[in-house]
């Protein structure tokens, strides 16, 4: 037994209701921020949230495959950082510039 | 600890610190702001019994990724402020909205159901990572080489993306030492500290074999910004015998 | 024998192909090749002639299956060939006056470069004017009819790049297809009342349809035949006609193809036969259309005018005796088959004149050309005589015979229509006077420099031919009756009914009239020398030279309200119809324009839809799982 076990025990659902706060927090700042970098932040941070809700489960449902995907998910999350990063210095290499809203190329 | 304690410490401070993400204005500060995020989820992960995920957590995420984004920001300029004045109409109402809209979709669904406090310390028995080493060597196998696959993939594109093409055959130093002569330019190279120097540092000129400074050993960029030093301390000392006799 | 009939329409269909596909090497023998197809119709005539004579009278009717033409389910029709003997003397008629007019047209056209397309054209119309009158069904009949249309059209406007022979051919092939809109109805109201196109089929069901049917399928094919035939109200089109070469008048729109009203008229006997009315309008139209043409005739000064509106008064005669029923089919047949040698013998006569006179064509130009073109003036003589009805000639067996049949029936209609026969035949015998007088006789009145002469034997000879066919062929027919027997199997037993005048009575009142006419013919334009130049007449004549104003009354009746509703109704295809079209292709730009402005081009723009989207999805799986 953990000699730190709640006196008062916590709803296992606030992690969730947490991750979920943060996770909207992430979309805004994918909408509203216009530097690729720190949109691209944003999306780390959603992850992030999602690893959080797979471990609150995998501890409430007393399984360890809850964890296995947070870590897979990590894994993945670094993969795609370092595509990503290599991309927007590309951009930057072409464009001297790193603004989400200067590449309207696709427009109409 | 009770949990709930580092709960409500921990959660809000988190909270705040990604709402740099939204309002900072450098871009350090935002990365600033998602490593405290991360080290925090960290803890969380620790608290839930997940001690592997929670150093992995730190090691990778915060240590590797952020780390990774900050050298990003250095390439591309990491002074750029970014005004936050909106250029899209209604970006605002619509992030705002979704957003929150979302969270408050989520929570108040998810709050009306209960889930059981489960505890992992049976399972943990035999140490936490070694169960989730079995759990992905037994169950994950596929999936787990097929990630590895997709970091191998990840670092060539990495590579392949930042690649710049060669335009031109590569300047060696025979090239520009060939240049230098048909242009009339000083073929050496620049000037040692000399047998009398004292330092050796970029910005303290070199002596020549009279003890005096030689001006084109320092940078001119150095002199430019006026980051160059004259260096009389560092002087060797050498007296001039001709010059002390009468 | 009979069932090889069907070559008849083969042998000169396949030469006119040829001739028309065979090039420039041909022209140096084609026309023979057409001559010689158009005899072989002669040949297949006689035997299918032989052939029916050799059966009993009432087995007559012989039907040759060709091939299976429609071979649907409630409109089955086959392509077959009916021969009986109202079919077989139209198949020799064509034979014969067609093979005839070929060799004239042998000489005639020898100037012609396009010699060899104008063969290819006559026997293109004898193969279709011979599927009309041999065809055993409305439906291949009108195959024929619209060939022997499309063959009119073509030899009409022969000389095309004259601009008035040119539209001369359209106005035919026009007023033709206001018929023809008759003819469809005609054929529609068959299948779909009657329920059968072919004349078995229709005649079998005609006795147990309605009399309204029966009257507007009788009507309609009136219209058609008026079309054809040149009748009123559409006869303003067989005058223009005359631009076309001398053996195309002589040939269709003398003895042939303005004959097939007739044929049609008289081949739905067992239609007329249920409606009366339909009837007497044939027979009034006939009346009416009778004295236009003589009228018309009597103003002309173009030699080839009038003998055309003697056709069309001829013909009036037809339809008029066609109009009395049972009594009169079987003497417009005969009519038919006599005005057939005789005004094809005048045609030709006319030019044979014409031929002497350097292509001359106004009268008042002719003159003393009895004594220099011997064999044309006995021709055209004898061709005079007998469409004047003086007997003993063809024309007087015939025609005296409509009259009488005129005379015959109840109340007023027998005065009326008989009067007007009479009339018409004083009235005949006038302008043909007329133009027999002002041509070969009186003073010399020609240009300076021409040389009359005699025709060459290869417009001669057929040109005696029919003489003799004029002058003997009434008789011959008219033995003991024997033409009219022979029709009896399609045209109903003779009915011997008395008219209100006595018989003798009659042929004497004609007499006098067509003596009459050939005296003020005669002082008129022997005794007096002829004006070079017409002289100004009364309004009658003005009338009558300007056709009765027919031109006229076409233009402000039909064609300018025609050609107002046509730009009408372009006026609207082009807005509203083009309008529509046009619009839903630009409405849809105008979509696409209005979409593409979401196509911003900026990344945020799109990840705020997509946050938007996955709101949405969040919602229904949420709504969806509660």
């Amino acid at each position: 037994m953990n000699p730190f076990d709640p006196v008062l025990p916590m709803n296992p659902m606030n992690y969730v209701v947490l991750a979920s706060i943060l996770f909207s927090i992430g979309a805004a700042a994918v909408l509203l921020r216009r530097n690729a970098i720190i949109a691209f932040m944003g999306v780390e941070l959603m992850l992030n949230a999602s690893n959080l809700v797979f471990v609150a489960f995998s501890r409430s449902l007393n399984q360890v495959t809850g964890q296995v995907f947070a870590f897979l998910v990590m894994v993945v999350a670094a993969a795609e950082v370092v595509v990503g990063l290599a991309i927007i210095v590309a951009v930057f290499r072409s464009r001297q510039s790193i603004s989400l809203d200067e590449p309207a190329e696709m427009k109409g | 600890m009770p949990e709930w304690v580092l709960f409500w410490t921990v959660g809000p401070i988190m909270v705040a610190a990604s709402l740099t993400l939204l309002f900072a204005r450098k871009a350090v500060h935002v990365a600033a702001g998602i490593v405290v995020v991360m080290v925090g989820l960290a803890a969380f992960y620790i608290q839930m019994e997940a001690p592997f995920l929670g150093l992995v957590q730190i090691i990778v995420y915060t240590g590797a990724v952020m780390m990774l984004f900050l050298f990003v920001l250095m390439l591309v300029g990491v002074d750029q402020r970014e005004s936050l004045k909106e250029t899209i109409s209604a970006q605002r109402w619509i992030a705002f909205f979704g957003a929150a809209g979302f969270a408050t979709l989520v929570s108040t669904t998810v709050l009306r159901v209960t889930i059981p406090h489960g505890s992992l310390t049976a399972t943990n028995n035999a140490g936490n990572p070694n169960v989730v080493a079995n759990e992905i060597f037994s169950n994950f196998v596929l999936v787990m080489e097929i990630l590895g696959l997709l970091l191998i993939t990840a670092a060539v594109g990495a590579i392949v993306l930042t690649q710049v093409p060669k335009l031109a055959p590569p300047r060696t130093q025979r090239v520009r030492s060939e240049e230098r002569v048909k242009h009339h330019l000083n073929p050496v190279n620049k000037p040692m500290p000399g047998v009398y120097a004292r330092h050796n540092a970029l910005d303290i000129p070199a002596l020549g074999p009279d003890g005096k400074a030689i001006e084109s050993s320092v940078s001119r960029v150095l002199k430019a910004r006026h980051q160059a030093k004259d260096g009389t301390q560092w002087r060797a000392g050498i007296e001039d015998k001709e010059a002390g006799d009468a | 024998m009979l069932s090889i009939t069907w070559l008849a329409i083969a042998a000169p269909l396949a030469s006119a192909a040829l001739l028309l596909i065979g090039g420039r090497w041909l022209d140096r023998w084609g026309h023979w090749l057409g001559v010689v197809a158009s005899g072989a119709t002669v040949v297949f005539g006689i035997g299918a002639f032989v052939g029916l004579l050799s059966r009993a009278a009432g087995d007559r009717a012989v039907e040759t299956r060709l091939f299976e033409w429609i071979p649907g389910s409630t409109l089955h029709v086959d392509a077959s060939l009916l021969l009986d003997p109202l079919s077989v003397s139209f198949l020799l008629l064509v034979g014969v006056v067609g093979t005839l007019i070929h060799v004239y047209s042998v000489a005639y056209m020898a100037d012609d470069p396009r010699r060899r397309t104008f063969f290819a054209y006559l026997n293109l119309f004898v193969a279709a004017m011979l599927l009309l009158v041999l065809a055993n069904s409305y439906l291949l009949l009108f195959v024929g009819w619209e060939g022997v249309g499309l063959s009119s059209y073509l030899l009409i406007g022969f000389w095309n790049h004259k601009p008035e022979f040119a539209s001369a051919a359209n106005k035919a092939f026009v007023v033709n297809r206001v018929g023809d809109v008759g003819f469809i109805i005609a054929l529609g109201l068959m299948f779909s009342r009657l329920g059968a196109v072919d004349f078995t089929g229709v005649f079998a069901a005609a006795p147990t349809a309605s009399t309204g049917v029966l009257t507007a399928i009788g009507l309609m094919l009136l219209l058609a035949a008026c079309g054809k035939s040149a009748q009123f109200p559409l006869q303003s089109w067989l005058g223009d006609a005359m631009a076309g070469p001398t053996p195309v008048s002589a040939l269709i729109h003398a003895a042939t193809m303005v004959t097939a009203g007739v044929y049609l008229v008289v081949r739905s006997a067992p239609i007329y036969a249920g409606a009366p009315t339909a009837l007497l309008v044939v027979a009034i139209v006939g009346a009416i259309t009778l004295l236009f043409g003589a009228i018309v005739g009597m103003a002309k000064d173009d030699i080839k005018k009038v003998l055309a509106a003697s056709t069309i008064s001829q013909i009036g005669y037809m339809m008029l005796a066609a109009g009395l029923g049972p009594v009169g089919y079987a003497f417009a047949i005969f009519h038919l088959i006599t005005h057939g040698f005789f005004k094809a013998g005048l045609f030709l006569g006319a030019g044979s004149v014409m031929h002497g006179m350097d292509d001359q064509v106004d009268m008042r130009r002719f003159g003393g050309l009895s004594t220099l073109m011997r064999i044309t003036w006995v021709t055209m003589g004898l061709g005079w005589l007998a469409i004047l009805g003086v007997p003993p000639f063809s024309g007087f067996w015939s025609k005296d015979r409509i009259i009488e049949a005129a005379f015959v029936g109840e109340g007023i209609k027998p005065w009326l229509l008989g009067g007007v026969a009479l009339v018409g035949a004083g009235l005949t015998a006038y302008y043909m006077s007329r133009l027999f007088f002002m041509t070969f006789h009186g003073r010399q009145r020609w240009t300076e420099g021409q040389h009359p002469h005699e025709a060459p034997a290869l417009m001669t000879v057929p040109m005696v031919l029919l003489a003799v066919g004029s002058a003997a062929a009434g008789l011959a027919l008219a033995a003991g009756n024997s033409f009219t027997t022979w029709l009896e199997p399609v045209t109903g037993a003779r009915i011997e009914d008395s008219p209100v005048l006595p018989t003798p009575l009659i042929m004497t009142l004609t007499l006098t009239l067509v003596a009459l006419g050939i005296g003020a013919a005669y002082v008129q334009y022997v005794s007096r020398p002829v004006p070079v130049k017409a002289p100004v007449a009364s309004i009658a004549t003005i009338a009558a030279r300007k056709d009765l104003f027919q031109d006229v009354v076409n233009a402000a009746v039909f064609q300018y309200p025609g050609q107002y509703i046509t730009r009408m109704l372009v006026f609207v295809d082009a807005t509203a119809v083009d309008g529509a079209v046009n619009g839903v292709g630009a409405g849809t730009a105008r979509l696409g324009e209005f979409i593409r402005r979401f196509q911003s081009g900026r990344v945020r723009s799109y990840a705020a839809v997509m946050l938007i989207g996955v709101l949405i999805v969040a919602v229904l799986v949420v709504k969806g799982g509660a």
